[in-house]
């Protein structure tokens, strides 16, 4: 029924588009997300895809402009990278606040300084607080799905939040792998166009975005907190729809080789894949070592990481994106240490800070990372760094 | 407030307005810490308060008013003191220095 081709990560995340016949598409280009949008302009050339390319002079104006076509029920989507999530941080929240089903993808890549055009996830974590669902795919095929998957996701009555798909900068954005697509008619019928949200209506007059004083403020907050929680649930239904449908099975969080393993890595994003690579390389998958994929970022699946981590002596977490001066510079690692601690888990970690600005995180430095976990497994906790370990920085 | 505001529960989705003109409720004085007060003598009804107002809270009422001088006026400027934030623009405005910003004492 659906053809598999060989397709970049960036033209899998535009035939998702394409296929969830989206209405508007608003957005300004930027490395290495460019060639998302470039695609969906050539559709929409071809008369493959019938939606309205909004051009705007920055990506502020992006997601504004896309907030503006939301409001009036249309199916919207954009996507960006880096100094361009940046501008729009502003009207990320006001994205979320205004409960509006806006998709976008974020191809991630390093923030400047120094300019850096390669991959980490700064762009991803530093807009983790603005009350969007985050997703990250490990490779092409799922940032293919997830397109699909986030629109479902974003319109159920009872969510209505914008969501990130996210897919790793040139390692997966630039690079080819066969994708089995999604067709129009398959997307429409898992993830159907409703308008499950209050739109703009001159025959119905309705006011979006006015204040909210100190009188009515914290009513709104709360609602989102409740959506936020909502939206997991939806999550789980949705992907095991997803896997009756399409029979390609997501989880909040996924977990590869034993689980009752005493020492686990937890990565997101493609390097889940190198990690797995090199454990079933050196034979351990299945004996010391278990790698802990984080898929869904916010809201952050908890329970399943503290069900997954309860049992192991020491985890060590990769961050691929370093907050200097938080209490942990990893904000990854600073997750799952919240989750651990407030289910009353004691298990030890350690953090890695590697694969910053587009450096690949090698097998050589996910040996490096292993034997330091090794070598803490059976130390008491009051002799573990009290530092993020830079794994691959010269010194 | 005395009537009780609803409840996170029972407000629409995103903070939209459901009910169009809803902000005649909302009245503004509350922000108010001084007070335009119109000296009718003085006012020669030029109308230039009531361009300025950025509410607008002045009202052009068909109220004639006679003044000390015998001067006769068909209307008057008066103050919609449920909105007026108590900017004093007006008063800034105000050619002939006819209206006075007075303390709002609570």
């Amino acid at each position: 029924m659906s053809k598999i081709i060989p397709l970049s990560g960036n033209s899998a995340v535009a035939y998702a588009v394409k296929s969830a016949d989206v209405d508007v598409i608003s957005a300004y280009p930027i490395t290495p997300q460019t060639t998302i949008v470039e695609k969906l302009a050539e559709f929409i050339a071809n008369g493959e895809l019938d939606a309205e390319m909004i051009h705007v002079e920055s990506e502020h104006s992006a997601l504004s402009a896309a907030v503006g076509a939301s409001a009036t029920g249309a199916r919207v989507y954009t996507a960006s990278s880096s100094q361009g999530i940046a501008l729009m941080y502003e009207i990320m929240f006001i994205t979320s606040s205004l409960r509006l089903p806006i998709v976008m993808t974020i191809a991630t890549r390093a923030l400047s300084a120094p300019i850096n055009i390669w991959n980490d996830h700064s762009d991803f974590m530093a807009v983790s607080d603005t009350g969007w669902v985050m997703m990250m795919a490990e490779n092409n095929q799922e940032a293919h799905d997830d397109v699909i998957l986030a629109y479902k996701i974003a319109e159920d009555p009872e969510v209505l939040l914008p969501v990130v798909t996210a897919l790793d900068g040139y390692f997966m954005t630039h690079t080819i792998e066969p994708i089995n697509v999604i067709e129009r008619d398959e997307a429409l019928s898992f993830a159907p166009k409703r308008k499950t949200w209050f739109t703009l209506d001159p025959d119905k007059p309705i006011t979006i975005g006015a204040l909210g004083d100190p009188q009515w403020y914290s009513e709104f907050k709360k609602q989102q907190y409740e959506a936020m929680k909502k939206s997991r649930e939806v999550f789980e239904k949705s992907v095991e729809e997803f896997a009756r449908v399409f029979g390609r099975k997501y989880g909040a969080v996924e977990f590869y080789g034993d689980e009752n393993s005493e020492i686990v890595l937890i990565a997101m994003g493609h390097v889940v894949g190198n990690v797995k690579a090199y454990l079933s390389k050196v034979r351990i998958a299945n004996s010391r070592v278990g790698v802990l994929k984080i898929k869904l970022y916010r809201p952050f699946p908890e329970d399943l990481v503290v069900r997954y981590l309860e049992n192991a002596k020491i985890i060590g977490v990769i961050d691929r994106a370093l907050i200097p001066g938080s209490a942990s510079p990893g904000p990854l690692h600073s997750e799952i240490v919240t989750a651990l601690r407030k289910h009353g888990v004691s298990s030890k970690t350690l953090s890695f800070i590697c694969g910053l600005g587009g450096r690949p995180v090698t097998h050589e430095q996910i040996s490096t990372m292993i034997s330091k976990l090794t070598e803490f497994k059976d130390k008491p906790a009051s002799e573990l760094p009290r530092e993020p370990l830079f794994i691959g920085v010269r010194e | 407030m005395s009537t009780k505001l609803p409840s996170w529960k029972e407000l629409p989705i995103g903070a939209v307005i459901l009910e169009p003109g809803s902000s005649r409720r909302y009245k503004t004085h509350e922000w108010r810490t001084l007070r335009p007060v119109i000296n009718q003598d003085k006012c020669i009804r030029c109308r230039i308060c009531w361009s300025y107002c950025p509410e607008p809270a002045i009202i052009e009422a068909d109220k004639p008013y006679v003044t000390s001088s015998n001067k006769r006026y068909e209307v008057s400027y008066l103050i919609d003191y449920d909105y007026c934030k108590g900017c004093g623009i007006c008063a800034q405005e105000c050619p002939v220095k006819a209206i006075e910003m007075v303390p709002e004492v609570r």
